[in-house]
């Protein structure tokens, strides 16, 4: 008998959910990833489908200034008569796109070093960390409103920008767990058998560091578009990109505000709120799906349950 | 009155899609002071999940039924919140991998002094004295109270996890596999502690173990657990020389033996699985004197001296 047969005899195979893909039983018993990923699901949509779906182009003036929403226009129009719901379709792409591209530089510059630096140790750590120190403690905003002024207003510098302020928490998170699993009997035994620096890195300590990277990425997205509002509100955005910092900022600039056209800067304002808030359950929960010792049950309030004895004839 | 007895002890685990794990299927068990019971059984036969159940350390997946009784009282009665007053200064447990069970940024003898602290028996000065105290009992010098795990070996970890058990003076010692991952000497000398120690103190001490030659050298009685309920319980004597369960003979059998010519002989096939119910006897499919009723009626629990009990259907003893 051969072991996988004898382990088929001793465990049959049972007919039950376990064959669902991960995917599904996650969204099940996670039912706020389940609402994030919907939401995402759909902002992707019209992101994807922009220019096809708006009723009007971005710089189209179609009605006066600051027109209140009606029928037409259930948005109103801003300060150059342009239809906000147009605008907030077009804009959808750029912020997501936005959040998206940063958040990856951020991974990406911070998953390299924080690997390179957590599994080589020693003086290179050292180095790397300093460096990191010094980026961290830079104040974010300070940072991005001189490089933005330095470097010029474009979408490049922004995605830039928010890699250069994201990549040291992504950094320092990938580190500490590089160095806990570079301590494993697995990778020792690897290293006895000769196994090359890139090959322990890629087979050995990068599956077992990816969720993390994963869970953080989602949670990255999420604070990359609120940079990007944040930068655009300032007034350092791409003047040629309506993204929703832009449309909040440009509302803002309008004096929209004292003309009480409040659609002007609500409706974007929302559009950024309900995206990071999706994003974030769905991070969030991706983190506790995928890093399940983070709810170690002796930590919980709950205890064991106690219940009556069974009934003895049915026991038996 | 009992040390420690445990009556019709039931403990399920959740398991998803609503289904349940009924890992000890209602087991009985006395001590009285100063007696070592050997808790034996093959891998996941319920163990560690019955002393875990015991102490009410079991994770919130879990429910239990059945009784727990300290000096005659029931401390399981209501759950975690009974449990907590008695937990470790009335009954208190030596980890498995206790040598690992040291936080390694803190010295050993503020871990020892915790407890102390805790159920508000000493503090301070006394608490020093009294961690010095111990440490000496399980013969560590009191001056390394101030040392880190990292600096103890293994068997020091564990002499100090041992102390910190004894810290309030506990009537009843829960230890599971306390001897696991140690060499042969260091093995022995920790037995020979725990031995001394309910000799002096008196106290009842629960001895969960896979080696059975263990429990015949350090245990005045001992329970065979199978599948989530006890085969066999008596005194090690009774279990060695007269077994009443094939089971009990069988792994008597299967241990090598250093006087013996017979061969050691292993037990074909594998526990059922318990998260369906079993129907009959559960060793039946692996037992060489399974006949009739086995396969169809659970045993009944059957005694021939006082205190010498088994759940099985054979007569005249294995």
């Amino acid at each position: 008998m051969s072991p996988q047969e004898l382990a088929e005899a001793i465990i049959p195979a049972t007919a039950d959910t376990r064959r669902r893909p991960p995917v599904w039983r996650f969204l099940k018993g996670h039912p706020q990833a389940a609402i994030g990923a919907a939401i995402l699901i759909v902002f992707a949509l019209i992101a994807i489908l922009g220019p096809w779906i708006a009723p009007y182009g971005p710089r189209e003036q179609v009605g006066p200034i600051f027109g209140t929403p009606s029928n037409p226009h259930p948005l109103g129009l801003d300060d150059a008569g342009i239809d906000i719901l147009s605008l907030l379709i077009h804009g959808a792409r750029i912020t997501l796109i936005v959040g998206f591209t940063g958040a990856l530089v951020a991974v990406l510059v911070g998953g390299t070093i924080g690997i390179i630096s957590g599994y080589f140790g020693g003086r290179l750590d050292n180095l790397l960390m300093r460096v990191t120190d010094y980026f961290l403690v830079l104040p974010d905003l300070v940072l991005l409103i001189v490089v933005a002024s330095i470097w010029g207003r474009s979408l490049r510098n922004i995605i830039i920008i928010i890699g250069l302020v994201y990549w040291t928490f992504m950094a320092r998170l990938i580190r500490s767990q590089v160095k806990v699993v570079r301590e494993r009997a697995y990778v020792k035994r690897a290293q006895a058998l000769g196994a090359s620096h890139l090959r322990i890195i890629l087979r050995h300590v990068l599956p077992q560091v990816l969720p993390l990277i994963l869970a953080q990425t989602v949670l990255m997205v999420a604070l990359a578009i609120f940079l990007e509002t944040a930068i655009s509100f300032l007034g350092l955005g791409d003047p040629n990109a309506p993204s929703w910092g832009r449309m909040i900022e440009n509302g803002f600039d309008r004096s929209a505000i004292s003309y009480g056209a409040w659609w002007a800067i609500v409706p974007p304002g929302l559009a950024v709120a309900i995206v990071i808030m999706a994003f974030n359950m769905l991070g969030t929960a991706a983190e506790d799906a995928l890093n399940p010792r983070l709810k170690v049950s002796h930590l919980l309030r709950r205890h064991f349950r106690m219940r009556p004895l069974p009934d003895k004839d049915a026991a038996r | 009155m009992s040390a420690l007895a445990v009556e019709d002890l039931h403990v399920w685990f959740d398991l998803p899609g609503g289904r349940e794990l009924h890992a000890v299927q209602g087991i009985d068990l006395a001590l009285e002071p100063g007696e070592r019971l050997g808790l034996v059984g093959e891998s996941g036969c319920g163990k560690t999940t019955a002393i875990l159940a015991m102490m009410g350390l079991l994770p919130p997946s879990a429910s239990v039924a059945g009784r727990v009784l300290l000096a005659g009282g029931d401390i399981l009665a209501g759950g975690d919140r009974t449990m907590r007053p008695h937990r470790w200064t009335d009954i208190a447990m030596v980890f498995q991998g206790a040598m690992n069970a040291f936080d390694p940024v803190r010295t050993v003898g503020d871990q020892i002094a915790e407890p102390l602290e805790r159920a508000g028996l000493a503090a301070g000065r006394a608490a020093r004295t009294r961690t010095a105290e111990l440490l000496e009992l399980v013969g560590i010098s009191g001056e390394r109270q101030d040392r880190y795990p990292h600096e103890f070996s293994g068997g020091m970890r564990q002499r100090a996890a041992i102390a910190m058990a004894l810290a309030c003076e506990p009537k009843v010692l829960l230890a599971d596999e306390p001897t696991t991952a140690l060499d042969v000497m260091v093995q022995a000398q920790i037995l020979e502690l725990l031995v001394r120690l309910t000799d002096e103190l008196g106290l009842a001490m629960v001895l969960v173990t896979h080696d059975l030659p263990l429990v015949s050298q350090a245990c005045t009685h001992a329970a065979v657990m199978y599948a989530g309920r006890i085969a066999e319980t008596g005194t090690t004597r009774e279990l060695h020389h007269a077994p009443l369960h094939p089971y009990t003979r069988m792994l008597f059998e299967a241990t090598p033996d250093l006087r013996g010519t017979d061969a050691v002989r292993s037990i074909p096939g594998a526990p059922p699985r318990l998260d369906e119910p079993t129907v009959g006897c559960p060793f039946q499919p692996r037992c060489d004197r399974a006949f009739g009723p086995c396969a169809t009626t659970r045993p009944p629990r059957r005694t021939t001296e006082p205190g010498h009990l088994t759940h099985c259907h054979l007569e005249g003893g294995a």
